[in-house]
């Protein structure tokens, strides 16, 4: 045994080597609290009216949302949902995928489980990053998805940024340039401390909607590793007590 | 009244034992199967492999139930699954990670046989019967991660499947015709949903119940290497054997109890297992115009991955691949040590066997990253290094200074 420990400690060395690099843009950490009932509230409101304009979140039904995050089937109705829907109806969109195409140029994504795809991390730094971009034909351009087909859906709450650029040469020679933070040049509804408070409910809204029994997960789970813990003592008491027979 | 109860089960036996070996079954297998008392920690795997087994098959069969095997509807069937089926979520996360711990726990279970000599004589044919399960649990896993048809279930089929198409001749032919289509599609979800549910499932458990007759006729092997049938008291039974049941039932239902606190654990603190059991990709639906920035199988194909993607030929990749796992399949009739037990082998044994599972481990690792020149290297020595394992075998284990194998098992 000391033998197969010394050699596998020798031959994990060159492992080391592979540690992969980031990309270029650090992302912000958000703070995600699925308990944070009213942050979900808000974060749901946020979603119904800038996002489900365009995307869908066609695996989540409303109804869900009500019973999770603690809101009477009336208030769904009148806050979340688009006028004569079911409560138990899908988050789904009138805009048809074909005409979306034709609009942005590419059909907007689904957002049911998005921030399983991209992490909750991205998605917040996304929502900060846009910036103008007169090239673009919207007119913004994106930090961390560079040439994004979305235009700024939340311009009018963050108002518009500019990206301060920096150009340095890299190991190769070659110019690059680099974004390294942003300057509000045109005012939003909100302040930017209010704008990051508001995406920060948004995300959090939507890695809800991405795994909406999480919580449900997390709860049930203590319950089960006890029950476990307890079981496995007594079945280890068990096996001790039939087994000191055995010499 | 508990007397007349008690009489009247025993007279209901002795009605079944009449007409069915009940309890000719039951002692061959459980009472008067005897199974040597020094087993470790190792010899857990087994029982465990059996118990995932069951949890994979139970929550399968649950899945099925409000699983859709459509390319239009699988992705949402399954995310229908997490959202609006009663307890669905739990289900899947115990299918999905009762898939990686299948692996894990055969894994180690192998390992075992490597470590004891569990392979040798006369245990040659459990151990290839072992194999055969280990290549229709490939199958199974493989067939079953196209099913919730994502980027990389669809992207990972895509790439698999397409390897069979450098074979010379006939490669093209054979693709399309596991396929059903030209590419991966509706017709390759349909036909793998059916090997997955229920033609792969009948094998594995065909294969399981051989497994153990084969076991109980050979005996089980021990961390000593040492046969305890060759040593019996008066009254036939092995002098180290003790009963499997009760001794060995709750042995492994502490197995099992702590096995459970860990998957319990990963399916509800982690189910995702940091992105290796449920990739990132496999949250977009599967779409055959968009390939993904960086195919790679699920973990426990990776080793197998690397080994093909370091042979530069594609076909010959593909043999390496194919080889890899054959290979294991002759171990038996590669070792020709005297002794079975790594108790008993001697420095160039175990540094070879460390080399090995370093070998093992680190292409595990390769098969997950994007082939760069270095990666590439290194997963060309760690090949060689897979090979030779097997290949100088017949060799090493002959000039390995080996130790007397003990009169009796050691026991504490």
């Amino acid at each position: 045994m000391r033998y197969l420990i010394f050699v596998i400690a020798l031959l994990g060395a060159p492992q080391v080597v592979f540690a992969a690099g980031g990309s270029d843009v650090q992302l912000d950490e958000v703070d995600i609290d699925l308990r944070d009932k009213e942050s979900l509230r808000n974060g749901a409101k946020l979603f119904v009216d800038y996002c489900l304009n365009c995307h869908a979140a066609a695996l989540m039904r409303y109804s869900r949302i009500g019973q999770d995050l603690g809101m009477s089937e009336e208030e769904v109705i009148t806050e979340l949902m688009p006028a004569g829907g079911k409560i138990g109806d899908t988050m789904t969109v009138v805009m048809q995928p074909e005409e979306a195409a034709e609009w942005f140029g590419i059909a907007p994504p689904d957002l049911s489980v998005l921030t399983r795809v991209r992490g909750a991390d991205w998605v917040y730094t996304y929502l900060r990053a846009f910036y103008r971009d007169d090239s673009r034909p919207w007119g913004v351009n994106n930090a961390v998805f560079k040439d994004v087909a979305m235009p700024h859906a939340l311009w009018e709450l963050q108002g518009l940024q500019e990206a301060k650029v920096e150009t340095h040469v890299d190991a190769d020679g070659h110019e690059r340039e680099t974004i390294t933070g942003f300057t509000l040049v045109e005012q939003g509804s909100m302040s930017p401390e209010a704008y990051d408070a508001a995406m920060r409910d948004l995300v959090n809204f939507m890695v809800y909607l991405s795994e909406p029994s999480k919580l449900q997960r997390l709860e049930l789970g203590k319950w089960v590793l006890g029950f476990l813990f307890v079981f496995f003592i007594l079945a280890y008491l068990l096996k001790k007590e039939y087994w000191k027979d055995i010499r | 009244m508990s007397n007349r109860l008690s009489d009247r089960l025993l007279s209901l036996r002795d009605w079944v034992d009449a007409r069915f070996p009940l309890m000719h079954l039951w002692e061959d297998h459980l009472t008067k199967y005897y199974a040597p008392k020094n087993l470790n920690f190792w010899y857990y795997f087994g029982s465990l492999a059996l118990l995932v087994l069951v949890i994979q098959i139970v929550t399968g069969i649950f899945l099925t139930m409000n699983y859709k095997p459509t390319a239009e509807t699988a992705f949402a069937s399954v995310e229908y699954i997490m959202r609006d089926v009663n307890w669905g979520w739990l289900i899947r996360y115990l299918h999905s990670t009762g898939a990686s711990f299948f692996f894990i726990v055969v894994y180690l279970h192998m390992f075992r046989g490597l470590l004891y000599g569990s392979y040798r004589g006369p245990r040659e044919l459990l151990w290839v019967i072992g194999m055969g399960l280990f290549v229709v649990l490939m199958a199974e896993a493989f067939m079953g991660y196209l099913l919730p048809w994502g980027q990389m279930s669809f992207w990972g089929a895509q790439v698999i499947i397409s390897l069979f198409g450098a074979i010379p001749y006939i490669g093209e032919d054979l693709a399309l015709w596991i396929r059903g289509d030209y590419v991966v599609a509706d017709a390759t979800l349909n036909r793998f949903f059916a090997f997955h549910v229920i033609a792969a499932p009948l094998v594995l458990i065909g294969l399981v119940v051989l497994h153990i007759v084969a076991l109980h006729s050979v005996g089980s092997n021990n961390p000593d290497g040492i046969e305890i049938k060759d040593k019996k008291g008066p009254d036939g039974v092995p002098l180290d054997g003790i009963p499997f049941h009760p001794y060995y039932t709750v042995k492994d239902l502490v197995g099992v109890a702590g096995f459970l606190l860990i998957f319990a654990a990963v399916v509800f603190y982690a189910p995702e297992m940091g992105g290796y059991a449920l990739e990132k990709d496999n949250f977009t639906p599967a779409d055959p115009l968009k390939t993904p920035e960086h195919i790679a199988p699920v973990w426990y194909f990776t080793p197998f991955y690397a080994i093909l993607r370091a042979v530069p030929d594609k076909f010959l990749g593909v043999l390496a691949m194919g080889a890899a796992i054959l290979v294991l399949f002759l171990l038996p009739w590669l070792d020709r040590s005297p002794v079975k037990s790594v108790r008993q082998r001697g420095t160039l044994f175990k540094v070879i066997l460390g080399v090995f599972v370093v070998s093992f481990i680190s292409l595990a690792y390769l098969g997950t990253v994007p082939a760069t020149p270095i990666a590439t290297l290194f997963s060309r020595i760690f090949t060689v290094l897979y090979f030779a394992f097997f290949l100088l075998m017949p060799f090493y284990s002959r000039w390995d200074k080996t130790k007397p194998v003990p009169e009796r098992v050691t026991f504490k």
